[in-house]
Protein backbone atom coordinates (compact mmCIF):
# COMPACT_ATOMS: atom_id res chain seq x y z
CA UNK A 1 0.00 0.00 0.00
CA UNK A 2 1.57 3.30 -1.25
CA UNK A 3 0.78 6.01 1.21
CA UNK A 4 1.82 9.78 0.41
CA UNK A 5 4.16 10.76 2.61
CA UNK A 6 2.44 13.67 3.22
CA UNK A 7 -0.51 11.87 4.59
CA UNK A 8 1.60 9.95 6.56
CA UNK A 9 3.14 13.40 8.05
CA UNK A 10 -0.32 15.08 9.03
CA UNK A 11 -1.35 11.50 10.36
CA UNK A 12 0.78 11.04 12.71
CA UNK A 13 0.57 14.27 14.42
CA UNK A 14 -2.88 14.81 14.24
CA UNK A 15 -5.29 11.06 13.92
CA UNK A 16 -2.50 8.87 15.09
CA UNK A 17 -0.66 10.77 17.42
CA UNK A 18 1.84 8.94 19.66
CA UNK A 19 0.35 9.74 23.29
CA UNK A 20 -3.27 10.01 22.38
CA UNK A 21 -4.00 7.53 19.89
CA UNK A 22 -0.84 4.96 20.69
CA UNK A 23 -0.16 5.26 24.42
CA UNK A 24 3.60 5.72 23.66
CA UNK A 25 6.33 7.95 25.64
CA UNK A 26 3.38 8.72 29.05
CA UNK A 27 6.38 8.00 31.07
CA UNK A 28 7.83 11.86 30.63
CA UNK A 29 4.60 12.57 28.98
CA UNK A 30 3.30 12.63 32.81
CA UNK A 31 6.26 13.59 34.62
CA UNK A 32 7.36 16.20 32.94
CA UNK A 33 4.24 18.43 31.47
CA UNK A 34 4.09 20.51 34.93
CA UNK A 35 5.11 23.48 32.71
CA UNK A 36 5.31 24.41 28.82
CA UNK A 37 8.65 25.82 28.82
CA UNK A 38 10.15 22.40 29.79
CA UNK A 39 7.64 20.57 27.76
CA UNK A 40 8.60 22.29 25.05
CA UNK A 41 12.70 21.64 25.30
CA UNK A 42 11.45 17.85 25.81
CA UNK A 43 9.52 17.88 22.77
CA UNK A 44 11.69 19.40 20.92
CA UNK A 45 14.45 17.30 22.07
CA UNK A 46 12.35 14.17 21.48
CA UNK A 47 11.20 15.76 17.48
CA UNK A 48 15.14 15.49 17.04
CA UNK A 49 16.13 12.21 18.31
CA UNK A 50 12.49 10.41 16.72
CA UNK A 51 13.66 12.11 13.06
CA UNK A 52 17.50 10.78 13.34
CA UNK A 53 16.73 7.28 14.59
CA UNK A 54 13.55 6.60 12.37
CA UNK A 55 15.81 6.94 9.22
CA UNK A 56 19.15 5.35 11.36
CA UNK A 57 16.66 2.00 12.36
CA UNK A 58 15.29 1.98 8.67
CA UNK A 59 18.28 1.86 6.95
CA UNK A 60 19.86 -0.77 9.49
CA UNK A 61 16.66 -2.74 9.44
CA UNK A 62 16.14 -2.96 5.63
CA UNK A 63 20.32 -3.24 4.81
CA UNK A 64 21.83 -5.10 7.41
CA UNK A 65 19.45 -7.43 9.34
CA UNK A 66 17.24 -8.23 6.54
CA UNK A 67 19.43 -9.75 3.92
CA UNK A 68 20.96 -11.71 6.78
CA UNK A 69 18.12 -13.08 8.44
CA UNK A 70 18.67 -11.38 11.39
CA UNK A 71 15.07 -9.85 12.31
CA UNK A 72 15.03 -11.13 15.69
CA UNK A 73 17.47 -8.90 16.62
CA UNK A 74 16.10 -6.35 16.16
CA UNK A 75 14.89 -5.14 19.36
CA UNK A 76 18.61 -5.03 20.66
CA UNK A 77 19.77 -3.43 17.91
CA UNK A 78 17.35 -0.70 17.88
CA UNK A 79 17.57 -0.06 21.30
CA UNK A 80 21.61 -0.06 21.11
CA UNK A 81 21.38 2.55 17.94
CA UNK A 82 19.03 5.18 20.01
CA UNK A 83 20.95 5.35 22.98
CA UNK A 84 24.42 5.42 20.44
CA UNK A 85 22.54 8.30 18.36
CA UNK A 86 21.45 10.36 21.90
CA UNK A 87 24.95 10.32 23.45
CA UNK A 88 26.45 11.28 20.38
CA UNK A 89 23.80 13.86 19.90
CA UNK A 90 24.55 15.15 23.40
CA UNK A 91 28.16 15.25 23.09
CA UNK A 92 28.16 17.21 19.74
CA UNK A 93 25.44 19.42 20.79
CA UNK A 94 27.78 20.04 23.90
CA UNK A 95 30.58 20.53 22.06
CA UNK A 96 29.38 23.02 19.00
CA UNK A 97 25.90 24.58 20.18
CA UNK A 98 26.61 25.03 23.92
CA UNK A 99 23.58 27.28 24.73
CA UNK A 100 20.91 24.21 23.08
CA UNK A 101 22.94 22.16 25.32
CA UNK A 102 22.06 23.94 28.45
CA UNK A 103 18.25 24.04 27.38
CA UNK A 104 18.33 20.49 26.14
CA UNK A 105 20.56 18.71 28.23
CA UNK A 106 19.09 17.51 30.67
CA UNK A 107 16.18 15.63 28.43
CA UNK A 108 18.42 14.07 26.51
CA UNK A 109 19.06 10.94 28.72
CA UNK A 110 15.35 11.06 29.31
CA UNK A 111 14.76 10.20 26.24
CA UNK A 112 16.92 6.82 25.52
CA UNK A 113 13.90 5.08 27.90
CA UNK A 114 11.31 6.75 26.11
CA UNK A 115 8.95 4.19 24.58
CA UNK A 116 8.00 6.58 21.87
CA UNK A 117 11.32 6.64 20.27
CA UNK A 118 11.64 2.83 20.19
CA UNK A 119 7.33 2.76 19.15
CA UNK A 120 7.99 4.43 16.32
CA UNK A 121 10.83 2.75 14.83
CA UNK A 122 8.78 -0.98 15.33
CA UNK A 123 5.65 0.86 14.07
CA UNK A 124 7.68 1.63 10.50
CA UNK A 125 9.07 -2.01 10.28
CA UNK A 126 5.63 -3.20 10.59
CA UNK A 127 3.89 -1.06 8.38
CA UNK A 128 6.31 -1.40 6.38
CA UNK A 129 7.53 1.88 5.08
CA UNK A 130 9.51 2.98 2.62
CA UNK A 131 12.57 5.71 3.71
CA UNK A 132 10.54 8.84 2.85
CA UNK A 133 7.76 7.19 4.69
CA UNK A 134 9.80 6.98 7.85
CA UNK A 135 10.81 9.72 7.42
CA UNK A 136 8.26 12.08 7.46
CA UNK A 137 6.43 9.45 10.05
CA UNK A 138 9.17 10.20 12.16
CA UNK A 139 9.16 14.09 12.01
CA UNK A 140 5.17 13.86 12.20
CA UNK A 141 5.38 11.55 15.26
CA UNK A 142 7.43 14.03 17.13
CA UNK A 143 6.02 17.01 16.19
CA UNK A 144 2.00 15.24 17.34
CA UNK A 145 4.14 14.10 20.56
CA UNK A 146 5.37 17.66 21.44
CA UNK A 147 2.08 19.18 20.36
CA UNK A 148 0.30 16.61 22.62
CA UNK A 149 3.23 17.14 25.98
CA UNK A 150 2.75 21.33 25.67
CA UNK A 151 -1.29 21.55 25.36
CA UNK A 152 -1.03 19.24 28.44
CA UNK A 153 1.43 21.36 30.65
CA UNK A 154 -1.19 24.52 29.40
CA UNK A 155 -3.91 23.06 31.04
CA UNK A 156 -2.11 21.97 34.13
CA UNK A 157 -0.65 24.84 34.64
CA UNK A 158 -4.46 26.75 34.69
CA UNK A 159 -5.68 23.67 36.77
CA UNK A 160 -2.80 24.51 39.72
CA UNK A 161 -5.34 26.34 41.88
CA UNK A 162 -8.46 24.02 40.88
CA UNK A 163 -10.57 22.28 44.15
CA UNK A 164 -9.00 18.60 42.47
CA UNK A 165 -10.65 15.69 45.28
CA UNK A 166 -7.55 13.79 47.18
CA UNK A 167 -7.15 11.13 45.84
CA UNK A 168 -7.46 12.81 42.03
CA UNK A 169 -4.31 14.95 42.55
CA UNK A 170 -1.14 14.79 40.24
CA UNK A 171 -1.33 11.69 38.06
CA UNK A 172 -5.04 10.87 37.99
CA UNK A 173 -6.62 14.13 37.31
CA UNK A 174 -3.55 14.39 34.36
CA UNK A 175 -5.09 11.27 32.69
CA UNK A 176 -8.40 11.78 32.91
CA UNK A 177 -7.51 15.28 30.56
CA UNK A 178 -5.07 13.64 28.29
CA UNK A 179 -8.28 11.56 27.87
CA UNK A 180 -10.21 14.37 27.68
CA UNK A 181 -7.73 15.60 25.05
CA UNK A 182 -7.77 11.98 23.11
CA UNK A 183 -11.66 12.72 22.71
CA UNK A 184 -11.07 16.18 21.12
CA UNK A 185 -8.46 14.48 18.44
CA UNK A 186 -10.79 11.80 17.36
CA UNK A 187 -12.62 14.62 16.48
CA UNK A 188 -9.67 15.27 13.61
CA UNK A 189 -9.59 11.46 12.66
CA UNK A 190 -11.47 12.47 9.05
CA UNK A 191 -8.63 14.75 8.30
CA UNK A 192 -6.14 11.61 7.14
CA UNK A 193 -5.66 7.94 8.29
CA UNK A 194 -2.70 5.50 8.62
CA UNK A 195 -4.39 2.57 10.14
CA UNK B 1 12.14 -15.95 55.42
CA UNK B 2 8.48 -16.77 54.65
CA UNK B 3 7.23 -13.44 55.92
CA UNK B 4 10.36 -11.71 54.00
CA UNK B 5 8.63 -13.60 51.12
CA UNK B 6 4.90 -12.56 52.10
CA UNK B 7 6.05 -8.64 52.17
CA UNK B 8 7.48 -8.71 48.83
CA UNK B 9 4.48 -9.88 47.15
CA UNK B 10 2.16 -7.16 49.63
CA UNK B 11 4.54 -4.50 48.70
CA UNK B 12 4.72 -5.40 45.04
CA UNK B 13 1.09 -5.63 44.07
CA UNK B 14 -0.62 -3.09 46.34
CA UNK B 15 1.15 -0.81 48.10
CA UNK B 16 4.21 -0.29 45.72
CA UNK B 17 2.25 -1.83 42.89
CA UNK B 18 4.30 0.14 39.89
CA UNK B 19 1.05 0.85 37.87
CA UNK B 20 -0.90 3.06 40.37
CA UNK B 21 1.58 4.04 43.26
CA UNK B 22 4.92 4.85 41.21
CA UNK B 23 3.23 5.02 37.66
CA UNK B 24 5.28 3.01 35.65
CA UNK B 25 4.67 1.33 32.98
CA UNK B 26 1.83 2.50 31.65
CA UNK B 27 2.14 2.91 27.59
CA UNK B 28 1.07 -0.56 27.72
CA UNK B 29 -1.05 -0.52 30.80
CA UNK B 30 -3.22 1.81 28.41
CA UNK B 31 -2.76 -0.07 24.95
CA UNK B 32 -3.41 -3.54 25.36
CA UNK B 33 -6.58 -3.37 27.77
CA UNK B 34 -9.51 -2.93 25.52
CA UNK B 35 -9.37 -6.97 25.26
CA UNK B 36 -9.11 -9.26 28.77
CA UNK B 37 -7.27 -12.11 26.29
CA UNK B 38 -4.81 -9.34 25.30
CA UNK B 39 -3.50 -8.28 28.82
CA UNK B 40 -3.58 -11.86 30.18
CA UNK B 41 -0.74 -12.59 27.76
CA UNK B 42 0.81 -9.04 27.95
CA UNK B 43 1.12 -9.62 31.85
CA UNK B 44 2.59 -12.73 31.56
CA UNK B 45 4.95 -11.82 29.34
CA UNK B 46 6.02 -8.68 31.26
CA UNK B 47 6.05 -11.40 34.67
CA UNK B 48 8.61 -13.39 32.62
CA UNK B 49 10.67 -10.88 31.60
CA UNK B 50 10.67 -8.82 34.82
CA UNK B 51 11.31 -12.14 36.75
CA UNK B 52 14.24 -13.94 35.04
CA UNK B 53 15.74 -10.05 34.06
CA UNK B 54 15.86 -9.34 38.06
CA UNK B 55 17.34 -12.50 38.44
CA UNK B 56 19.90 -12.13 35.92
CA UNK B 57 21.14 -8.70 37.36
CA UNK B 58 21.59 -9.96 40.67
CA UNK B 59 23.40 -12.54 39.41
CA UNK B 60 25.77 -10.45 38.04
CA UNK B 61 25.62 -7.96 40.04
CA UNK B 62 29.22 -8.21 41.65
CA UNK B 63 30.40 -8.59 37.89
CA UNK B 64 29.19 -5.48 36.38
CA UNK B 65 31.86 -2.06 36.86
CA UNK B 66 28.99 0.40 38.04
CA UNK B 67 28.84 3.06 34.77
CA UNK B 68 27.98 0.07 32.43
CA UNK B 69 25.65 -1.54 34.24
CA UNK B 70 22.53 0.69 32.73
CA UNK B 71 23.74 -0.78 29.28
CA UNK B 72 24.29 -4.20 30.83
CA UNK B 73 20.51 -4.31 31.86
CA UNK B 74 18.83 -3.57 28.93
CA UNK B 75 20.70 -5.71 26.60
CA UNK B 76 19.80 -8.46 29.34
CA UNK B 77 16.03 -7.35 29.34
CA UNK B 78 16.15 -6.86 25.58
CA UNK B 79 17.53 -10.86 25.45
CA UNK B 80 14.51 -12.04 27.57
CA UNK B 81 11.93 -9.72 25.16
CA UNK B 82 13.25 -11.18 22.01
CA UNK B 83 12.41 -14.84 23.82
CA UNK B 84 8.76 -13.91 24.57
CA UNK B 85 8.35 -12.37 21.11
CA UNK B 86 9.61 -15.64 19.39
CA UNK B 87 7.37 -17.69 21.58
CA UNK B 88 4.56 -15.66 20.66
CA UNK B 89 5.32 -15.94 17.12
CA UNK B 90 5.71 -19.14 16.48
CA UNK B 91 2.83 -20.39 18.93
CA UNK B 92 0.61 -17.79 18.72
CA UNK B 93 0.69 -16.03 16.03
CA UNK B 94 -2.81 -14.21 16.08
CA UNK B 95 -1.65 -12.64 19.53
CA UNK B 96 1.34 -11.86 18.44
CA UNK B 97 -0.61 -9.61 15.36
CA UNK B 98 -2.75 -8.05 18.02
CA UNK B 99 0.04 -7.04 20.51
CA UNK B 100 1.92 -5.38 17.44
CA UNK B 101 5.02 -3.22 18.31
CA UNK B 102 4.01 -3.82 22.07
CA UNK B 103 5.75 -6.46 22.66
CA UNK B 104 8.94 -4.89 21.55
CA UNK B 105 8.06 -1.98 24.13
CA UNK B 106 8.52 -4.43 26.85
CA UNK B 107 12.22 -2.99 26.39
CA UNK B 108 11.10 0.22 27.59
CA UNK B 109 8.58 -0.67 30.35
CA UNK B 110 9.76 1.04 33.07
CA UNK B 111 9.07 -1.40 35.77
CA UNK B 112 11.71 -3.72 34.99
CA UNK B 113 14.44 -1.23 34.95
CA UNK B 114 13.47 0.41 37.73
CA UNK B 115 13.13 -3.15 39.40
CA UNK B 116 16.62 -4.07 38.14
CA UNK B 117 17.37 -0.80 39.53
CA UNK B 118 16.24 -0.45 43.03
CA UNK B 119 15.97 -4.53 43.66
CA UNK B 120 17.94 -6.48 42.11
CA UNK B 121 21.10 -4.37 42.39
CA UNK B 122 21.45 -4.62 45.48
CA UNK B 123 19.55 -7.91 46.47
CA UNK B 124 20.43 -11.93 46.48
CA UNK B 125 19.04 -13.97 43.19
CA UNK B 126 15.94 -15.31 44.98
CA UNK B 127 14.81 -12.81 46.67
CA UNK B 128 15.07 -10.60 43.59
CA UNK B 129 13.23 -12.97 40.92
CA UNK B 130 10.33 -13.42 43.62
CA UNK B 131 10.31 -9.26 43.59
CA UNK B 132 10.38 -9.07 39.54
CA UNK B 133 7.26 -11.79 39.74
CA UNK B 134 5.64 -9.91 42.73
CA UNK B 135 6.25 -6.89 40.57
CA UNK B 136 4.67 -8.24 37.20
CA UNK B 137 1.56 -9.81 39.44
CA UNK B 138 1.11 -5.96 40.44
CA UNK B 139 0.87 -4.62 36.73
CA UNK B 140 -1.09 -7.92 35.73
CA UNK B 141 -3.65 -7.07 38.33
CA UNK B 142 -4.07 -3.85 37.22
CA UNK B 143 -4.08 -4.36 33.91
CA UNK B 144 -7.02 -7.44 34.27
CA UNK B 145 -9.09 -5.23 36.29
CA UNK B 146 -8.75 -1.73 33.19
CA UNK B 147 -9.57 -5.12 30.84
CA UNK B 148 -12.66 -5.97 32.58
CA UNK B 149 -14.52 -2.77 32.72
CA UNK B 150 -13.10 -2.12 28.85
CA UNK B 151 -14.26 -5.30 27.86
CA UNK B 152 -17.20 -5.64 29.25
CA UNK B 153 -18.59 -1.83 28.66
CA UNK B 154 -17.20 -2.22 25.01
CA UNK B 155 -18.38 -5.38 23.83
CA UNK B 156 -20.62 -6.91 26.41
CA UNK B 157 -18.34 -9.91 27.02
CA UNK B 158 -15.58 -11.38 29.49
CA UNK B 159 -12.55 -13.09 27.66
CA UNK B 160 -14.67 -13.08 24.20
CA UNK B 161 -17.69 -14.69 25.67
CA UNK B 162 -21.01 -12.34 24.90
CA UNK B 163 -22.72 -12.48 28.78
CA UNK B 164 -25.08 -8.90 27.73
CA UNK B 165 -27.55 -10.42 25.39
CA UNK B 166 -29.20 -9.02 22.51
CA UNK B 167 -30.57 -5.53 24.67
CA UNK B 168 -26.83 -4.65 25.07
CA UNK B 169 -25.47 -1.74 23.50
CA UNK B 170 -21.66 -1.44 22.91
CA UNK B 171 -19.85 1.86 24.57
CA UNK B 172 -17.79 2.38 21.30
CA UNK B 173 -16.05 5.14 23.41
CA UNK B 174 -14.53 2.51 25.72
CA UNK B 175 -12.52 0.77 23.47
CA UNK B 176 -11.09 3.59 21.83
CA UNK B 177 -8.01 5.20 23.99
CA UNK B 178 -9.94 8.22 25.78
CA UNK B 179 -11.66 4.96 27.34
CA UNK B 180 -8.16 4.04 28.49
CA UNK B 181 -7.16 7.08 29.90
CA UNK B 182 -10.58 7.44 32.18
CA UNK B 183 -10.49 3.77 33.69
CA UNK B 184 -6.32 4.30 34.37
CA UNK B 185 -7.05 7.82 36.22
CA UNK B 186 -10.28 6.56 38.08
CA UNK B 187 -8.46 3.30 38.78
CA UNK B 188 -5.32 5.55 40.57
CA UNK B 189 -8.17 7.61 42.35
CA UNK B 190 -9.96 4.85 43.62
CA UNK B 191 -6.08 3.31 44.83
CA UNK B 192 -5.21 6.60 46.39
CA UNK B 193 -8.60 6.95 47.89
CA UNK B 194 -8.38 3.15 49.80
CA UNK B 195 -5.25 1.72 49.99
CA UNK B 196 -3.43 3.55 52.62
CA UNK B 197 0.00 4.76 51.27
CA UNK B 198 3.55 3.45 53.34
CA UNK B 199 4.85 5.53 56.34
CA UNK B 200 8.25 5.76 54.59
CA UNK B 201 9.04 4.56 50.57
CA UNK B 202 11.63 2.29 50.06
CA UNK B 203 13.77 2.56 46.81
CA UNK B 204 11.14 3.54 44.82
CA UNK B 205 12.35 3.75 41.25
CA UNK B 206 13.38 6.90 39.56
Amino acid sequence: MELNPITILIASIFTSNMILANFLGMCSFIAVSKEIKTSLGLGQAVTFVLTGTSVINYLIYTYLLEPYGLEYLRFIVFIITIAAFVQLVEMIIERYVPTLYYSLGIFLPLITVNCAILGVSLFLIIRDYSLLQSLTFGIGSGIGWTLAIVALAGIRQKIKNAPVPKGLQGAGITLIITGLMALAFIGLSGVASIQ
Amino acid sequence: MIKGVGNIFKNGMFQDNPVFRQILGICSALAVTNLLINSFAMSLGLIFVTSFSSLTVSLLRNHTPGHLRMMVQTLIISAYVIIVDIVLKAYFPAMSTALGPYVGLIITNCIIMGRCEAYAQNNKPLPSFLDGVASGIGYMFVLMAIALFREFLGFGSFFGFAIMGEGWTNWVFMIMPPGAFFMLGILIWVANTYIPAKEETKGGAQ
